[in-house]
């Protein structure tokens, strides 16, 4: 991929491992996307892809051991977040770097009111005095629309959506440039998903923070993001701006996912998922790791592992289809 | 629910205490308990010294083993004290070693378990295989050991008893941390910058108080009777130290010879005391238990309501009943 100082973040060829007694579970495989400031990438991907491997590795919170970063880089801002101590690491996350979680019913501590939990984070990052915090807490409260007579009630007290505006504000507390959002949305019913999605959109524009969405909702992605990279077992098979891998699919992959969206328009029996499974990530097939799954498998597909080819600006694919035409 | 009018704020400790007021046994526990611990802040008062020996050990000799009396309330001992004032003067012993032993076994068992159970590996091994080895040992046993090793003294006693008492608080302070620690909330802390002190003290250690709580309760009471078993053997304090356990002890000697109340009363003082704690416990533990967060309300008491709201409804005087 083309380097540019621009980007705020830069993924190389990371791989992330897991070593446990059965075998080594690669979770993350030779990964690559960037992202520019203010930009907002979806990560799409069946469960198991390594979407959440992924997020929790830029923020150096793979458990280790089992989990190892084996290879790659994560160039956050110029620094490489690998080679950061636990402490500077520390200082980032929630900062610099932060994220909002799947679950909002489980990632809100139980036993705090949800004000001293928004205060927290601005108070390991800054020097305020608990006041001037507790402060900032009721406005973010404000910014998420939530009234200041709530502020001391606690996580159990609110409802799915409610809480998951509290954990945005928790995230975006300290204005961190760079927000992970964990399927944000997948624990909440569709009409607050549409509420909180656009209250997420209108915050980041507000602080032109770059986000990382990931989902496996490709509705949301056309709804949130700037760019797509669609993830297939640990790694990115396909990357593009939105417009042009809505309209432009190239990866067998991305492909069958458009596919087993049912069309409204027509009038169909059956859906058409892609045959197969995700493969087992303790034992991945040889070359593409999609080929047992791909219509268009050629004998070379089980032997060589594809390179990103560049199909179009900004628009790459890694799959042998495309190899020979491209670079 | 999000229209819904703010409902009256209670702080956490005053819905636990709306819950546990509405038992009447854990209330008669608490009861107990705050009676010994007014005998024991004024012992002085309600059973003077008389300048020469302190309330509990003023002798009179040509008054010994004088059955109960309106001068002798429980009456006197071998050595002509008012055994009455003994009880007073002991209920300070039993707190202060209750107190103590709780709180040291308590301090040390809970770092011991929370660090454990939070980082795991070689740590949580050495550390839970030497409570472990503790826990080998019974109790009794052990203290009996210690305080033998020690020499009978105020201090060996609660550190004899202290030590059985650690094992407790890390097996269970360790299992709550494991199955936290693995909870999102924690990751989410983790993900805002918090380092692993802070992850224990702020977000892990709030969670896992109230079965600590209820151990802490049930563990003074455990102490103030081996403490008094300590002493009935005559490992614990020396006399004349007005221990329960020692009084006991004394007072066995005279007991064929028909003194009862030498033995009598040190005995159901003791047992009033642990009476108490554990009812109290008891009515902590249900208060603190989120699962029984219907608040422990009484079956009747339930129809009660029920058929009532039923009623206003069904009149239409008020058809905004709170469920």
């Amino acid at each position: 991929m083309s380097k540019n100082n621009e980007n705020l973040l830069n993924i190389e060829n990371l791989s992330i491992h897991f070593f446990i007694e059965e075998g080594t579970v690669a979770a993350v495989n030779d990964l690559n996307f960037s992202l520019k400031p203010g930009e907002t990438i979806g990560l799409v991907g069946e469960t198991g892809a390594g979407k959440t491997t992924t997020a929790l590795g830029i923020m150096s919170l793979i458990q280790s051991p089992p989990g190892l970063v084996v290879d790659g880089s994560i160039i956050y801002d110029g620094r490489n977040l690998l080679e950061l101590s636990e402490a500077e690491m520390r200082a980032v996350r929630g900062s610099q770097i932060s994220m909002i979680f799947q679950d909002p019913m489980t990632s809100l501590n139980p036993v705090f009111p949800i004000r001293d939990q928004i205060a927290e984070v601005v108070m390991l990052h800054e020097k305020v005095t608990a006041a001037q915090a507790i402060q900032r807490a009721e406005e973010m409260l404000d910014k998420v629309g939530i009234r200041k007579e709530r502020a001391k009630d606690f996580p159990h007290q609110f409802s799915g959506g409610m809480r998951q505006r509290v954990g945005i504000a928790i995230a975006l507390a300290c204005n961190p440039k760079l927000l992970i959002a964990d399927e944000p949305t997948t624990a909440l019913d569709v009409t607050i998903q549409a509420q909180v999605l656009e209250l997420m959109k209108g915050l980041k524009e507000e602080n032109n923070t770059s986000m990382i969405m990931i989902t496996h909702d490709l509705g949301i992605v056309a709804e949130i993001c700037d760019k797509v990279a669609i993830m297939y077992a640990g790694s990115v098979v396909e990357t593009a701006d939105k417009k042009e891998l809505f309209n432009n699919p190239k990866h067998p992959y991305t492909i069958g996912l458009f596919n087993s969206i049912p069309d409204i328009e027509k009038d169909e029996e059956k859906l058409k998922p892609i045959k197969g499974l995700m493969p087992d990530p303790m034992n991945l097939p040889s070359g593409c790791s999609f080929h047992p799954r791909c219509d268009h498998a050629k004998p070379e597909c089980s032997q060589k592992v594809p390179k990103h080819t560049q199909v179009n600006d900004g628009h790459y694919v890694r799959c042998l289809l495309f190899e020979e035409g491209g670079e | 629910m999000e229209n819904q009018k703010p409902k009256k704020k209670r702080s956490q400790f005053l819905e636990v205490w709306r819950r546990f007021k509405r038992n009447p046994i854990a209330l008669v526990g608490m009861g107990i308990i705050i009676l010994q611990i007014l005998l024991a802040v004024f012992a002085d008062v309600i059973a003077p010294g008389d300048g020469w020996s302190p309330g509990f050990n003023m002798q009179d000799w040509g008054n010994s083993r004088q059955f109960p009396s309106a001068e002798n309330w429980f009456g006197t001992d071998h050595l002509g004290r008012d055994v009455f004032n003994r009880i007073v003067h002991g209920s300070r012993i039993s707190l202060q070693v209750g107190a103590v032993v709780v709180s040291i076994s308590m301090i040390i068992g809970v770092t011991l378990g929370a660090v454990a159970g939070f980082f795991g590996g070689v740590a949580d091994n050495i550390i839970m295989r030497i409570i472990d080895i503790i826990l080998a040992v019974p109790n009794i046993l052990l203290a009996i050991a210690i305080s033998a090793a020690l020499g009978p003294s105020l201090v060996n006693v609660m550190i004899a008893v202290g030590v059985g008492a650690i094992p407790a608080y890390a097996r269970q302070v360790r299992a709550q941390v494991v199955s936290l620690r693995e909870q999102e909330f924690v990751e989410a802390a983790r993900s805002i910058g918090a380092s692993n002190f802070r992850l224990i003290r702020r977000h892990i250690m709030p969670n896992a108080m109230s079965p600590i709580i209820i151990e802490a309760t049930m563990g003074f009471a455990t102490a103030i009777a081996v403490a008094a078993a300590l002493s009935f053997i005559g490992l614990g304090l020396e006399p004349p130290t007005p221990e329960w356990g020692a009084m006991l002890s004394d007072g066995r000697r005279y007991m064929l010879a028909g003194y009862w109340h030498m033995t009598l009363f040190p005995g159901l003082a003791i047992a009033f005391v642990i009476f108490g704690i554990n009812m109290m416990g008891d009515g902590l533990r249900d208060a603190l238990d989120p699962k029984l967060r219907s608040g422990g309300m009484s079956k009747g008491r339930f129809e009660k309501l029920r058929r009532a709201q039923i009623a206003l409804t069904n009149k239409g005087a008020d058809t905004n009943v709170k469920k």
